[in-house]
């Protein structure tokens, strides 16, 4: 099988992918949830039949000076109410008035409240915990490697392939956003590090096959060697993944819940993505990198 | 070959029986053989703890209401943190836990909470207690006083018209506190009894000042402004207000622990319904179940033989990855599960990685001994550096989670390093064990039927 010949194919797929994603995502800007913008989300349920109309909880909204709440209503019957930051004080208020324009209880399903400080930190500090993480694994994978041949072009490629990973789920977000509403809230920062976490695991089964065959097969050309090293781990690959992504599937399935759904869709591309980047990103621009063949991509190749 | 194969087997039965006793009980309980009485010789809780997301509850999130460039002392915070704990404590709440996240955040939270007003309402509030000399001027209940009192230690600046009373000592001279009806009429009044020190300023400043106002002021809101009628020797007073049980309760809470070093805002706050919660834990108990079963199926079909071990490794991973959680006292949260899940998978690929190996070595015609030595020395290269990876990752997000109180990474990161950790120990030890037992048992010869080549 030789999966490394077609390797412009894989590369043009994964560009086509992130390409109209993030184009997407560039048009309608990026829906970041409370989580990071600050503010509130609070999810009531009324007796049956008695819940309010939207306009009678927007103007209780307005007599207490918030006038940017939206509301939207849940399959399971209950109102979610978003609107700029709410304080407990307010939100008492809030409750009592809805009580009392209901006629019914009003339990509380959930109330999410951030300061609009708080959200551009978490963003901050979540960009550095992912850069540093990724900094400690090339430093890993170098050191890993230390016996092998420009050790450092495995970590660099490592790293390729959770960029490659990050912007896929960047852009399946995208169109989830377009088509779908979604949000990137603190869950999706969940994801997002796991799919980093197993794109380095599945890039490293791989480049370790690599490792081993170099030792094994000194005599064979770079190209038919990583080519030979991924049809040997494809099997485990497929195994892996067929299992990992069943779990999630599942737990997509069944979870139910808008919140889970979304998080659960982005594990699921994200882990698929992972392991395709190994196979068909990570490996093979080991190829380009040893053969350097970017010398040949604008047409220099007829005058060669 | 596996030498000592009795005494792999011997550890494994011992580690399983003992995950098992944890995992099944909810406190382990060792009696003092030598004792009469019931003394325990040991004990320790291990009843599950559930996260927010998982029962309902309450997250909040303080912020020091500090501007942003100046340090605050990382004692200050631990003594707010106590405060916080001991306030909440009081209010007769439980399992709820208050950490200091980073320089200048703290996070409460109460898993099963239902009354979260309350609660809201206790921490937040500073509860600096003045005795204000006042001189002449009677404030009313309720209007707010301007002292030279800062608890940063800043000058206090008075605005047009207005005018800085002297505070005469702070509640952090209150020695005990207790709460009494009031003898006339309804209504409840605090006693409190102060320190020598205290007593010694109470007793100078009524002496030299009587038929003077004094007034108590909380967080700057005056309670009551009495008029002096006497020199109050020995450091007893009374706080005489029109309080219901339940204010001069609050208050009398707040006084006994002090207030804060630092003053508190609620920056983030978060209230999971309990319907929700549980919702959330059943869907994620039955996804996981239908999971295992699946991945079980899928297992014991294509590697035959070894999926029947892996399964059975798989399991015993789970029951120590469970006993761990509960012995440590770990809550287990929705993306905690989503971290042991993952970690699942990290176990299976483990597996996985290691049976491909052996197939690939029994089909160049190796025999079943020397496949099976071959097969994990040769995985383990990248078993090992594949977990390394994550685990690294792991303590990256681990740090930021806790550096910053985001509690949804900080459960995810520590379920899923630990769930690494100990496959490890299941992939490499107890499946290749096992695996043996089961080949001398069994003395497959036909590869094809018994490891699906």
């Amino acid at each position: 099988m030789n999966i490394l010949s077609k390797r412009y194919y894989f590369f043009a797929f994964s560009l086509i992918l992130i390409i109209s994603g993030l184009t997407l995502l560039a048009i309608n800007g990026v829906p970041l949830s409370l989580d990071f913008t600050g503010g509130t989300l609070f999810e009531v349920q009324f007796e049956n039949g008695k819940t309010p109309d939207t306009s009678t909880i927007l103007s209780i909204y307005e007599d207490s000076n918030i006038d940017d709440a939206q509301i939207t209503s849940t399959e399971i019957g209950s109102v979610i109410i978003r609107s700029s930051f709410l304080t407990n004080e307010v939100r008492d208020e809030v409750l009592k008035d809805l009580k009392t324009a209901s006629d019914s209880e009003v339990t509380v399903i959930r109330f999410d409240s951030v300061g609009p400080s708080i959200g551009r930190q978490v963003t901050q500090r979540a960009a550095i915990a992912v850069a540093v993480a990724s900094i400690l694994v090339v430093l890993f994978i170098i050191w890993s490697f230390r016996k092998v041949e420009n050790a450092f072009r495995y970590g660099v490629c490592a790293i390729l392939a959770m960029l490659h990973d990050i912007a896929i789920i960047f852009s399946i977000t995208g169109i989830g956003a377009y088509f779908f509403n979604w949000q990137v809230d603190s869950l999706f920062l969940t994801a997002l590090l796991t799919v980093i976490g197993f794109s380095m695991q599945d890039t490293i089964v791989v480049f370790d096959r690599i490792r081993e065959n170099s030792n094994i097969l000194r005599r064979l050309e770079y190209e038919k060697l990583v080519n030979h090293s991924i049809v040997q781990t494809l099997q485990r690959s497929i195994n892996t993944q067929l299992m990992t992504v069943e779990f999630l599937l599942l737990a997509l399935a069944l979870f139910g819940g808008v919140t889970l759904q979304e998080f659960a869709i982005v594990l699921l591309v994200g882990l698929l993505s992972g392991t395709y980047s190994s196979i068909f990103v990570a490996a093979p621009i080991l190829v380009v990198w040893e053969k350097r063949e970017w010398q040949t991509w604008f047409g220099r190749s007829a005058n060669a | 070959m596996i030498r000592n194969l009795t005494n792999r087997i011997i550890l494994i039965v011992v580690v399983v029986a003992l995950s098992l006793w944890i995992d099944l009980s909810r406190e382990i309980l060792i009696p003092n053989p030598f004792s009469n009485t019931n003394e325990a010789l040991f004990s320790r809780d291990v009843e599950p703890r559930l996260g927010l997301d998982l029962q309902g509850g309450l997250q909040v999130l303080l912020e020091a209401d500090i501007p942003a460039d100046q340090t605050i002392d990382s004692e200050a915070m631990e003594v707010a943190r106590q405060i916080v704990q001991q306030r909440t404590d009081a209010l007769g709440v439980n399992e709820n836990v208050i950490t200091v996240a980073g320089d200048r955040r703290i996070v409460g939270e109460f898993p099963g909470l239902a009354d979260t007003e309350s609660v809201l309402a206790t921490i937040q509030q500073t509860g600096l207690l003045e005795f204000v000399d006042t001189g002449d001027d009677l404030p009313e209940a309720g209007t707010i006083l301007l002292t030279d009192y800062s608890p940063t230690g800043e000058p206090v600046t008075a605005g047009e018209g207005e005018k800085i009373y002297h505070t005469i000592f702070t509640g952090a001279e209150i020695d005990s506190i207790s709460v009494s009806p009031n003898q006339f009429g309804g209504g409840y009044s605090i006693n409190f009894a102060l320190k020598s020190n205290g007593a010694q300023i109470f007793g100078q400043h009524t002496a030299a000042n009587i038929g003077k106002i004094l007034a108590i002021t909380l967080d700057k809101q005056v309670i009551s402004a009495p008029v002096i009628n006497d020199a109050i020797i020995g450091g007893q007073g009374t706080i005489t207000g029109d309080f219901t049980f339940e204010e001069a309760n609050a208050f009398a809470i707040q006084l006994r622990y002090g207030s804060l070093p630092v003053p508190l805002k609620i920056v983030e706050t978060r209230i999971i319904g309990p319907t929700l919660g549980a919702d959330s834990l059943n869907k994620s108990l039955i996804a996981g179940g239908i999971g295992m079963i699946i991945v079980a199926l899928f297992m014991i079909i294509y590697y035959r033989m070894p999926g029947i071990v892996a399964v059975l490794s798989i399991l015993i991973y789970a029951a120590i990855a469970f006993a761990v959680f509960k012995w440590f006292h770990f809550t287990l949260t929705l993306p905690g599960i989503a971290g042991f899940m993952l970690s699942t998978g990290t176990a299976l690929d483990s597996n996985i990685l290691i049976f491909e190996r052996m197939k690939e070595e029994l089909r160049n015609g190796k025999t079943l001994n020397q496949a099976m030595d071959q097969g994990w020395t040769r995985a383990w290269s990248s078993i090992r550096d594949s977990n390394l990876a994550a685990i690294i990752t792991s303590i990256i997000l681990f740090w930021f989670g806790s550096s910053f109180g985001a509690t949804i990474v900080k459960g995810f990161s520590l379920t899923l390093a630990l769930g690494v950790i100990i496959s490890l120990f299941t992939a490499i030890y107890v499946t290749r064990t096992i695996l043996a037992i089961f080949i001398r048992s069994f003395k497959p010869q036909n590869y094809e039927r018994w490891f699906g080549l």
